[in-house]
């Protein structure tokens, strides 16, 4: 089984629209990894089969009747997550120093429920979506946890294929979101500011060595930056597997709940093409590896 | 004034507004997108560095060291493995607690900086201050916590925050005075928007909403803001000549006439 993450460094270049429409073509089990933002679902309009609570880090909480306010806690808490005896819940990172350190034990690890993992039935078949309750942290761990559910589904129906959407930025969730997986498609505009992310999300890529092909998104906007790109991908052997124009069909299928492959005919035919050259690739790909 | 900007989903113009409210303003710029900083990109300000941020790790002492586990079992984030005869750190997954230290029996374990990012600062037509993951590694709050540091409670500031409602864009909103939150016109956008409402709300920050590519979309967002009273202080019309302005790298209050004096009355709008 394969597994391709979408992502791009830049947000809002597309990533969700490419996957809603790769999705009806593609026979593969669908993970939103984006679980702090999470959007496909709003396309492929899921059927619940499970919830899974999702128990990220613990928080410390500090008993008040105990706390003899002696500030040891404090001193020892890297985070800044302790002030005036009482915890900061956002900045905690559940290192679990504060207990150590309180002479009273008036402070205790508590687990909670952080987000959830969603099994779905769609109308382009199995998907997965992860959904971090609001402000919560570690969404890393909660990708991770999406991304083993995704092989487990796909094992079981037999997809040979996982489709992963991944979050923007190259920290702690894109990591695990791109992670051993056998292909990085990156969407790109054509903005110098989605250039440069391009590239700092390439270097990722690099570090993981993950094999990855492009897609340059609205490239009309802007065809001088647009062939920058295109050096920019030709000198590092980077494929581009399609160039799409700007279209506001794209927001009206968004708006109707429709991925654009169901949209617009000639704009589905375009991402067909661009479908059967991602799935050519990542199965000559394959039997490189094997050649090794 | 300390404003953040912010926004959930990914894309839908923090940095257009930021830089463009921080020129119309003089205000001071601090890029907390430590990611994927571009706010420079409209600014091309010469950056300097002006500090390394670390996080401090553990480095462990063999001849102190017996294999005892009692650091592994207190690592709450795996990043110490003991192997049969050796011990072994996953840098990227600690967190620089300092927790493995404490629990050590054998005074085995010191600890080393590791670096994990960098600070800028760069003089052009506004002050620029910039913060820099660097790549493979996950950890974008330190950074972000330290570029806060430079944040001058006298004057105006304006953050520009990470995409997304995780901790690195809750890092960026703590302690500000407001936070913008601009968003797009769509459900996609409503959707993260609704998500973001929710945790400014939690961090009790005065807020209102920026709707930016205004007339693509739908009217979703605006009946959502009038429905839980959330004032929309400006709309950005979507035409292809801010596209294509942003495209280049160029901040459209410096090339369309109006613009300036609508991002002044949006700065005044917030201080109110």
């Amino acid at each position: 089984m394969k597994q391709i993450a979408v992502a791009s460094g830049k947000g809002g270049t597309g990533k969700t629209s490419m996957v809603a429409s790769f999705a009806g073509f593609a026979g593969a089990v669908l993970a939103d990894c984006d679980v702090d933002a999470p959007n496909l679902h709003l396309i492929l309009k899921p059927e619940v089969v499970e919830k899974i609570p999702y128990r990220g880090m613990e928080v410390a909480e500090i008993d008040s009747d105990t706390c003899i306010e002696c500030g040891a806690c404090e001193r020892a808490c890297r985070f800044n997550a302790i002030e005036n005896f009482r915890v900061i819940g956002e900045k905690c990172e559940g290192c679990g120093v504060c207990p150590l350190v309180c002479p009273v034990d008036a402070i205790e690890m508590k687990k909670r429920v952080t987000g959830h993992v969603y099994t779905a039935h769609t109308r382009f078949g199995e998907f997965v979506y992860g959904l971090l309750g609001a402000g919560e942290e570690a969404s890393g761990k909660l990708v991770t946890v999406a991304r083993k559910k995704a092989v487990e589904i796909a094992e079981r129906v037999g997809a040979p294929l996982i489709i992963i959407d991944a979050p923007a930025g190259i920290g702690c969730p894109v990591i695990a979101s791109i992670g051993n997986t056998d292909l990085l498609v990156m969407v790109v505009e054509p903005t110098m500011a989605a250039v440069h992310d391009m590239e700092r999300l390439l270097e990722v890529a690099a570090h993981f060595k993950v094999d990855t092909v492009a897609i340059i998104n609205k490239y009309d906007i802007n065809e001088d930056v647009t062939k920058r790109i295109e050096d920019f991908c030709t000198a590092r052997g980077i494929e581009i597997v399609g160039k799409i124009p700007f279209s506001k069909k794209f927001t009206e299928a968004m708006v109707r709940g429709m991925s654009i492959a169901e949209y617009d005919a000639s704009l589905a035919e375009m991402m067909k093409n661009i479908w059967e050259r991602i799935e050519e690739y990542v199965n000559a790909s394959d039997e490189s590896h094997n050649s090794v | 004034m300390k404003i953040t900007v912010a926004s959930g989903k990914g894309g839908t113009g923090k940095t257009t507004v930021a830089v463009n409210m921080a020129l119309a303003n003089g205000a001071t710029l601090y890029d907390c997108d430590v990611e994927e900083p571009n706010a420079n990109i409209f600014l091309n300000a010469e950056l300097e560095k002006i500090e390394d941020v670390s996080l401090m790790n553990p480095l462990f002492d063999m001849n102190r060291c017996t294999l005892c586990k009692k650091c592994a079992e207190f690592c709450r984030y795996n990043a110490i493995a003991v192997l049969p005869s050796d011990i072994m750190l996953f840098p990227e997954l600690c967190s620089g607690c300092g927790g493995c230290k404490m629990v050590c029996p054998h005074e085995a374990i010191s600890e080393g900086e590791r670096k994990i990012g960098e600070i800028y600062r760069g003089e052009g037509e506004i002050t620029i201050y910039q913060g820099l993951l660097n790549v493979g590694e996950a950890r974008a709050t330190p950074i972000i916590s330290r570029l806060k540091q430079y944040v001058d409670d006298n004057g105006i500031s304006i953050l520009d925050a990470p995409p997304g409602n995780g901790c690195p864009a809750i890092e960026a909103m703590h302690g500000s005075d407001f936070v913008i939150l601009v968003t797009e016109p769509t459900p996609f956008g409503l959707h993260d928007l609704k998500i973001a409402v929710t945790i400014v709300r939690k961090l009790a920050i005065p807020f209102g909403v920026v709707i930016n590519r205004h007339g693509i979309g739908d009217e979703g967002v605006e009946h959502y803001c009038r429905e839980e009273d959330i004032p929309v202080l400006m709309k950005i019309p979507y035409n292809r000549e801010i596209a294509v302005l942003y495209s280049k790298g160029v901040p459209f209050v410096k090339e369309i006439q109006g613009w300036r004096k609508k991002f002044v009355d949006l700065y005044e709008a917030v201080a109110e």
